[in-house]
């Protein structure tokens, strides 16, 4: 079980100071912030992507491929990535790019971003967010696993003889989580390939994001993948930490009341009886992601919201002391003991390695010498099939 | 000896925000007829009233954040059994009051498909009498109810007079027919597939998915239209 934290990378006035913090200031605070989450204990950092004021994060995998050279062991991903607006091309280059810097610490989560200004900025049109999503995944998962792709669809200009560099590392490609929260589509999709489906979390009760993991439980098995227990869940949530309960309500509250998204909308009280948000004592914290262990089952990973809505670093930074110091390691603990034998452990590059070479050894592709068209050909690797070898 | 038939499920919907108020008492006054033609053609009818002015806050919660609160999922649940609606409004600046029109906007686009509903508003003066028609009518027919052929409209002049007591009579019928007849549940039983929905909507109750569609086959590697032929 991985425990981690997930940013949207807004860029919000800090309703109790009024200071809005410049881009240049809030970069340097996510980067101190996803440090501090390896300190702490925390396993995974992710962040979202964005293409319009007030977020910062348009570039994921140049902050991501930052914070990697500045830590050891956390994990980086998004939240999410996205499939939609991105050709499935430079996915496939720059993640594998991470992947390669990070020595295999990523992994990605891929969503369809519902800003519909944003599609036509990249020649697209959020009438056919769905498609395109799952169209593009189809062709990102081809550009990781084969050396030479053909292909064609709807949405993109059609690939002949097309090789994604570099390979994917070890040429294990980086694991994929979809992001869905409402989608059948996305956790078919997800469910399909065998791959992790993730669910947001954060403004509807449990009970909502319980109906499509389910779904995809199920159809993780039917396609052979495992049993419905082996599948890989991700799951979203939100906290506000403070020693005693009351001081965290009032703590929180005035950034909760002013927070993008459902400020000014329900009240503190309301929200968090009614969704997955806690605000309270570390105790109530652990309480709470319990009940989601409760309603999902063993599950692969668990995100915390925790720097968003004008929260200053410091906030941030205490944020992080409790949840690494005091709710997780008690939640870890808890999630061992309740866990089952057949539950997936969750997906490093490691495990992904050992599952595709067992002890022997790994890829890796060497290219064959530039034949002095900058095109490689149908056999771009020393030990490449030629081509038709495979079929 | 037949069996005896399940009541009718009637919801109540006023955005009266006195209390009493006048919208809410021709809602009443409505259902009241409902239920006495009922007891005349020996059938029954259960009530449930949905007060939106003890709902103001969570309608107004989920129009910005989409949170539903535990008095708008109930009322959802009532009108999502319901086999027939009455629906009561007072008018403000001639339209149907905000509270009113912004409870219909928050509710998913399928949950009353078919169903027959009554439309009924309150007004100080009668220079209002189409709101009902003009207004509140597009909005149940965005919603695809089946309103029925008598609109129920009191001004201040027509508490007193005995034509109001005669169109909720004539309404009330109506209701009761169209209720009778089943047709609500028999086009959702035949037809509820040909409508648009998402999942988790109708209340949360539409859960079918269907994986023989072309998204399905797209989610599943393969490609969403037949290639081209040029």
């Amino acid at each position: 079980m991985q425990f981690g934290i997930f940013s949207v990378s807004d860029i919000t006035r800090d309703p109790v100071s009024g200071e809005t913090p410049s881009e240049a200031e809030r970069i340097d605070a996510i980067v101190k912030i996803a440090v501090k989450a390896e300190e702490v204990g925390l396993d995974a950092f992710a962040i979202g992507e964005h293409h319009n004021p007030p977020f910062f994060s348009s570039s994921p995998t140049t902050l991501l491929a930052h914070i990697a050279a500045l830590t050891e062991r956390l994990v980086l991903t998004t939240a999410t990535t996205l499939i939609t607006t991105n050709d499935p091309v430079r996915i496939a280059e720059e993640y594998a790019m991470l992947q390669h810097l990070s020595k295999g610490r990523m992994d990605l989560m891929l969503g369809r971003g519902n800003t519909a200004p944003v599609y036509p900025w990249f020649g697209q049109d959020i009438r056919q967010g769905l498609p395109l999503a799952l169209e593009n995944y189809n062709l990102l998962h081809k550009l990781w696993r084969e050396d030479v792709v053909d292909w064609e669809g709807q949405f993109r200009t059609p690939l002949q003889g097309f090789t994604s560099t570099p390979r994917p590392l070890d040429d294990v490609p980086p694991f994929v989580w979809h992001g869905s929260i409402r989608t059948p589509e996305i956790a078919e999709q997800a469910a399909f390939y065998g791959n992790g489906y993730f669910a947001n979390h954060i403004f509807w009760p449990t009970s909502h994001s319980k109906r499509l993991i389910d779904f995809y439980r199920q159809r993780f098995e039917h396609y052979g993948h495992g049993t419905r227990k082996q599948a890989i869940v991700g799951v979203g949530g939100q906290a506000y930490i403070a020693k005693r309960s009351q001081d965290a309500v009032k703590e929180f509250r005035p950034y909760f009341d002013e927070a993008p998204v459902y400020g000014h909308g329900p009240t503190l009280e309301e929200f968090t009886q009614g969704t997955p948000l806690t605000v309270g004592s570390p105790q109530e914290v652990i309480d709470k992601t319990l009940t989601f262990h409760d309603a999902f089952g063993d599950y692969q990973r668990q995100m915390f919201l925790i720097d968003h809505a004008g929260m200053p670093l410091g906030m941030v930074l205490d944020q992080l002391e409790l949840l690494g110091g005091e709710v997780v390691p008690v939640l870890r603990k808890e999630l061992a003991a309740r866990k089952d034998p057949e539950s997936a452990e969750a997906p490093t590059h490691a495990s992904l390695v050992k599952a595709k070479y067992g002890d022997g050894p790994a890829r890796q592709p060497r290219p064959n010498a530039n034949r002095g068209d900058n095109v490689t050909g149908d056999s771009p690797y020393q030990d490449s099939a030629p081509a038709g070898a495979d079929e | 000896m037949s069996t005896p038939k399940e009541p009718y499920r009637l919801a109540v919907v006023s955005a009266g925000t006195s209390d009493p108020s006048s919208t809410r008492m021709l809602a009443d006054r409505i259902a009241s007829r409902v239920s006495a033609l009922a007891t005349e053609r020996g059938a029954a009818v259960t009530v449930d009233v949905i007060d939106l002015r003890e709902l103001a806050s969570e309608i107004t919660t989920a129009i910005v954040s989409q949170l539903m609160g535990p008095k708008m999922t109930r009322a959802i649940e009532v009108l999502g059994r319901a086999d027939g609606v009455v629906a009561s409004a007072p008018v403000y600046k001639a339209a149907p009051s905000g509270l009113f029109s912004s409870f219909f906007h928050v509710l998913d686009n399928d949950l009353l498909i078919a169903k027959p509903v009554v439309l009924a508003a309150t007004a100080g003066t009668a220079r209002h009498a189409l709101v009902v028609d003009e207004q509140m009518r597009s909005l149940f027919a965005y919603l695809r109810t089946m309103t029925v052929p008598t609109s129920v409209f009191a001004a201040t002049e027509d508490w007193n007079a005995a034509e109001l007591g005669e169109r909720i009579g004539r309404a009330a019928i109506e209701l009761l027919l169209l209720m009778e007849s089943g047709f609500a549940e028999q086009v959702r039983s035949e037809s509820w597939k040909s409508y648009q929905h998402e999942y988790g909507s109708a209340g949360g109750t539409e859960l079918d998915i269907d994986l023989s569609s072309d998204l399905m086959r797209l989610a599943t590697g393969g490609s969403a239209k037949p290639p081209r032929r040029d």
